[in-house]
């Protein structure tokens, strides 16, 4: 709705049949509300600036092998003589080890540009878990109602009042720790906000006259709740898959923390921060460069999110302070 | 199709005939532990014919289940008790699969021209939903029908592309029209197609409905609160109150020898154009609101704001049947119908003021 009158407000109506001939449909060119959201969040400066680093970071994780190979440092390999000191400790920031290296005698920098690529991969894949089951089951309670919405509303309240990382945590050392395990403790933590957010929506849009023009029409619920409804919701869906990516992301690195996610010795954020904690003392850029990189990612995943938000919905306050 | 050889079949020409149609919603209770079945008496009874290629006009004011009638018919909403038959077969408890063949003939056009149609679809993919949902056409084809459609309701086919937003009121009630269209119904309801729009655009909408019923034999039923639009598109005409039918007949029947008080007061109720006679005539001001569907008045439904009601009224339910000398296709429920020229202003209830409206609302246990 909220875009739809921006488009009736920034077109001025022509009455009658035939009244705009082609010439006339050219000037007024018709934008689409996504369109228009791009339009708004084209304009906003630090979405922008976000999405430039957001990009920056995925470059990264694709071209992190790159990283090996200049540095000459495997991900893996450890260099006990030139990556240690005598004290068999981490060396600091130098021109071999441009972010030092960890305890094990391992380039911070190559194992950060690794890092990346665990991180997205479960913040892309857990999220879009999340928001899959999430619409289903949210356009499912809200379409269908009756009986289905009783059974699938208890169950999101269910899963909402579940402690996630006490589940989290002794379902992922039930099965064997893996990336797999990760992004599926992951999404099925989280679908349940995704569904209560859009069976609220579901439930005033299938009151509109659209909806019941379309059962008029001989449509079927599969279609009404897919091709009626669903455009109708994307706008709070895709708001939300922006903001669950960082959490996502977060809480990924937070089991890896724990010892409950990716299982050494791949590279991860939430792992090498795990194991830096020990050195944090004597070997700070250990812990720093791996936090800062979770946080530079999750901060420019949040400040898109947000942009994206305005971009679809312009009558939310956006004066800020 | 099976459907029109099933149709020659059919007794005369009535196209949709609705027997007793009851349709109750429960009102849900505001506490969770206390059960309370109340109900809304949505529609009550009513019965009606339509026949084929004519105009059925259903008023009444708002709250009177004219629309709920209408999405019963359209099968938009379980039917609590009665029976639907369209072109003689039984559709009252059809499924939503069961029911899809027969929405090809009947067909609905919405009040709302901002609210019933879909705001993320484009013109194109909105009329060509019912060629998709009905697996007729794909592709280029659908596309010229659709564009056919668009130009038959006097929409310009170039738009095809463009959002609903990017129209005007009028334009978009001529999109719903060319939606419930597309497949060539033989009925359609249209409910309040012109209440939402202006007095200028309503003109040229009743005048599409009037033309393309000319050009594809369609059978209407125009749902409005509008009498004078009423009386100008419909054959016959059916005034509702509260859920019931308290007239039906021909259109100049009813508008020249309204019987039931309540259509006498509706009629009195049209603005006159000229101020000469309009302060010349009687206007029947009937007092308070329409009592709660939940709870229905007695008897005559009407009774406790009419102003001839007696006690057989409070009573006894008066059956729908012709009244003094009437032809047998105009009736009323009225125990006391209204005489050609009897003046409605003069009469005084004769029932005990505790079940009357007065000024104030609603007195006594009605």
């Amino acid at each position: 709705m909220t875009v739809g009158d921006i488009v009736s407000a920034t077109h001025v109506p022509d009455e009658g049949p035939l009244a705009v001939g082609p010439e006339a449909a050219r000037k007024i060119e018709g934008r689409s509300p996504w369109q228009l959201a791009f339009e708004r969040l084209r304009r906003d400066r630090a979405a922008a600036i976000s999405l430039v680093i957001i990009i920056l970071i995925i470059l990264m994780a694709v071209i992190a092998p790159v990283f090996a190979h200049l540095t000459g440092h495997g991900v893996f390999e450890q260099f006990r003589d030139t990556g240690l000191s005598v004290d068999g400790l981490p060396r600091s920031p130098r021109s071999a080890f441009l972010f030092g290296t960890d305890d094990q005698g391992r380039d911070v920098l190559v194992r950060v540009a690794y890092g990346a690529r665990v991180s997205l991969i479960v913040g892309v894949l857990a999220t879009a878990l999340t928001v899959s089951i999430g619409t289903v089951i949210g356009l499912a309670a809200g379409y269908l109602g009756k009986l289905v919405d009783t059974v699938l509303a208890r169950l999101i309240d269910v899963m909402l009042s579940l402690p996630f990382l006490l589940f989290a945590i002794s379902l992922a050392s039930v099965f064997q720790p893996s990336l797999t395990i990760v992004i599926v403790v992951l999404g099925i933590f989280s679908w349940s906000s995704v569904a209560r957010i859009v069976r609220g929506q579901v439930l005033s849009i299938r009151e509109r006259e659209y909806v019941e023009a379309a059962r008029a029409m001989g449509a079927g619920p599969w279609r009404i709740m897919f091709i009626d409804i669903l455009p109708n919701v994307l706008a709070p869906i895709i708001v939300y898959t922006t903001l669950l990516i960082p959490v996502s992301i977060v809480g990924e690195a937070t089991l890896s923390y724990l010892g409950v996610g990716v299982q050494p010795p791949t590279a991860d954020w939430g792992q090498m921060i795990a194991e830096a904690a020990t050195y944090y003392s004597v070997a700070p850029w250990f812990l720093i460069f791996p936090s800062l990189a979770l946080l530079i990612t999750t901060l420019a995943f949040n400040i898109f999110g947000d942009g994206v938000r305005d971009a679809f919905d312009p009558r939310s306050d956006r004066q800020m302070g | 199709m099976s459907i029109n050889a099933d149709a020659s079949k059919s007794d005369g020409d009535v196209l949709l005939r609705v027997d007793n149609l009851v349709k109750h919603f429960p009102v849900q209770s505001t506490s969770l532990f206390s059960r309370n079945k109340d109900v809304v008496h949505a529609v009550d009874g009513v019965s009606l014919e339509v026949r084929r290629g004519e105009t059925l006009g259903l008023v009444g004011e708002t709250g009177c289940g004219k629309s709920t009638l209408a999405r019963c018919i359209m099968r938009l909403h379980d039917i609590t008790s009665g029976r639907v038959e369209f072109e003689g077969r039984d559709i009252t408890r059809l499924s939503t699969g069961q029911m899809r063949p027969f929405r090809r003939d009947m067909q609905m056009i919405f009040q709302d021209p901002y609210g019933s149609l879909n705001p993320r679809r484009r013109v194109g993919s909105i009329i060509g939903d019912p060629f998709s949902i009905h697996g007729l056409a794909d592709g280029k084809e659908r596309k010229r029908r659709v564009q056919e459609v668009m130009e038959l309701v006097g929409l310009n086919p170039e738009h095809f592309n463009r959002f609903p937003a990017e129209f005007s009121g009028g334009q978009r009630q001529r999109i719903g029209v060319a939606r419930a269209l597309a497949l060539r119904p033989k009925l359609i309801v249209c409910d309040e197609p012109v209440s939402a729009l202006d007095v200028s655009i309503q003109a040229q909408i009743i005048n599409l409905l009037a033309d393309l019923q000319d050009e594809l034999g369609l059978t209407y039923i125009f749902i409005a609160h509008d009498l004078s639009v009423v009386r100008h598109v419909s054959d016959r005409v059916a005034v509702m109150y509260l859920g019931k039918v308290g007239e039906l007949g021909e259109v100049e029947g009813v508008y020249q020898h309204a019987r039931h008080p309540y259509t006498n007061a509706l009629l009195s109720a049209v603005p006159v154009p000229d101020p000469a006679t309009a302060s010349d005539r009687h206007q029947i001001i009937l007092v308070g609101d329409v009592p709660s569907p939940i709870a229905p008045p007695s008897g005559c439904r009407f009774h406790p704001r009419c102003p001839k009601a007696r006690d057989t009224c409070v009573r006894e339910e008066p059956d729908l049947v012709p009244r003094l000398g009437d032809p047998p296709t105009h009736v009323a429920a009225c125990h006391f119908p209204v005489a050609d020229g009897e003046d409605l202003a003069d009469s005084k209830p004769e029932i005990g003021a505790d079940k009357r409206i007065v000024e104030e609302g609603l007195v006594g246990n009605v």
